[in-house]
């Protein structure tokens, strides 16, 4: 079986990779990239815990091929925090306490960034809505809702 | 798995014509790769989208021609798409999840040949067409005419699709489609209505009327477009209506419903977005 030659950007940094065409760009992440903060949880595009923006769209990485990746930008929750200096939503989530065991929490930090850089004052049907495609059997989402809401007015004050 | 990147649908074509075992065409992949960790990997993977004006959504002659990869999330911000064909783009933005739209394609909801497409009556009700590109060149197919049953579709081994066609859509005319689902969101629709619709004044002028998973493939209902054509959409054109999708079909009892169910919230759909699509031919946003 041949390999794919695949070159991108991850989080602002060049990467090349060689992988099986089959390979999903989730398992080039984990695998190839030590990536391992999108998680598998489903496999099949349902739980959203392997999200990650791929060409400025939010997208499953389950979905995605590693092959399709040449030339995409990609993004990941390893890319969120500055430094030391987590990013609004991540501290926000931990300030509200908004996760339990931690599967769904990367996918929910990268799908409401997108959603933040979209719209940066969400309603909470906006924010169901957005997120309708990543599941949190911990905590049963309310305050995941707050965190979001709280670090967009954060974000809109420092903007 | 054999993964190939044509730089045009002529290409294309050539691979799929030489490929040996089992080919298949990738656009967005949410269903292509599900099918896939499922076991069924094809012999051959022909990604459709590199080839120029895949990505691209165009207006042409009044009407739009779609590329094969562009995603929902495109489709649904689209302004223009928007003010045209309201109906047929919000059906496409039912489909799947945020992160589905960034990826999923209406040709490819199309091509998957689900009876339960969400995208499929909108496009019927909308008069859709797609270009089929083969061997033996292209040709214009309704879209109603791609699906034959479920997961299967009239296309010959070779052909594949190069571009949607959405028909221009004239002054006073409104199409809106809606489906029934026992949850908000993400799920698959029990029951799915398109309409189709321009007014002349008050009088509905034309009118085209598609139903969802009441069959083996998404229909055309010709009794329930003449139950509104002719009539300013009063109690008794709706009743007709109502009626006309009812009786349509061929519903299945299954996990999502019985067929009696179905029957009921086909009748019930059609009338409630008949009514919208009355209203935005009138100028409603």
């Amino acid at each position: 079986m041949s390999m794919v030659h695949v070159s991108a950007r991850v989080n602002g940094d060049a990467v090349e990779f060689l992988c099986d065409s089959r390979e999903t760009l989730l398992d080039v992440l984990r695998d190839r990239l030590a990536l391992t903060g999108a998680k598998e949880g489903c496999g099949t595009g349902d739980c959203g815990a392997c999200s990650v923006i791929f060409n400025g769209r939010l997208v499953a990485s389950c979905l995605v091929l590693g092959a399709e990746a040449e030339g995409a930008e990609i993004e990941t929750v390893e890319g969120m925090a500055d430094g030391e200096k987590l990013h609004p939503l991540q501290q926000k989530i931990i300030e509200h306490a908004a996760l339990q065991c931690g599967i769904c929490t990367p996918g929910i930090l990268i799908a409401a960034r997108a959603l933040l850089a979209k719209n940066p004052d969400p309603n909470e049907k906006e924010i169901r809505y957005w997120l309708a495609g990543n599941l949190c059997r911990c905590t049963g989402y309310d305050k995941i809702i707050r965190a979001i809401q709280d670090a967009a007015a954060e974000m809109r004050e420092e903007a | 798995m054999q993964y190939l990147k044509p730089a045009s649908f002529e290409e294309a074509v050539a691979m799929a014509g030489e490929a040996h075992g089992d080919v298949r065409f990738l656009a967005g992949g949410t269903d292509l790769l599900v099918r896939m960790r499922m076991g069924r990997v094809p012999d051959v993977l022909i990604d459709l989208k590199h080839i120029p004006g895949a990505r691209d959504i165009v207006c042409e002659g009044g009407g739009w021609r779609i590329g094969v990869a562009v995603p929902g999330a495109e489709l649904t911000e689209h302004a223009g798409l928007r003010a045209d064909w309201p109906g047929v783009v919000e059906a496409i933005g039912l489909i799947g999840s945020t992160q589905v739209q960034g990826r999923a394609t209406p040709v490819g909801n199309l091509m998957n040949a689900s009876p339960a497409a969400d995208s499929v009556p909108a496009l019927i009700a909308a008069g859709a067409e797609v270009e089929v590109l083969g061997p033996k060149g292209a040709r214009r197919v309704a879209v109603g005419d791609i699906p034959t049953g479920p997961g299967q579709t009239s296309l010959a081994q070779g052909e594949v699709i190069s571009a949607l066609y959405l028909p221009p859509r004239g002054a006073h005319g409104g199409d809106a489609y809606q489906r029934f689902i026992p949850r908000t969101e993400m799920d698959i629709a029990v029951v799915g209505c398109a309409v189709s619709l321009s007014r002349d004044g008050d009088v509905i002028t034309e009118a085209r009327v598609a139903l969802g998973a009441m069959a083996p493939t998404a229909l055309m209902v010709e009794e329930a477009a003449a139950a509104l054509e002719g009539t300013t959409l009063g109690g008794e054109a709706l009743a007709a209506l109502g009626e006309a999708a009812s009786a349509a079909g061929e519903p299945i009892d299954d996990k999502r419903g019985t067929a009696k169910f179905r029957r009921h919230v086909a009748g019930v759909l059609a009338r409630r977005v008949a009514l919208v699509a009355y209203e935005r031919a009138g100028g409603a946003k």
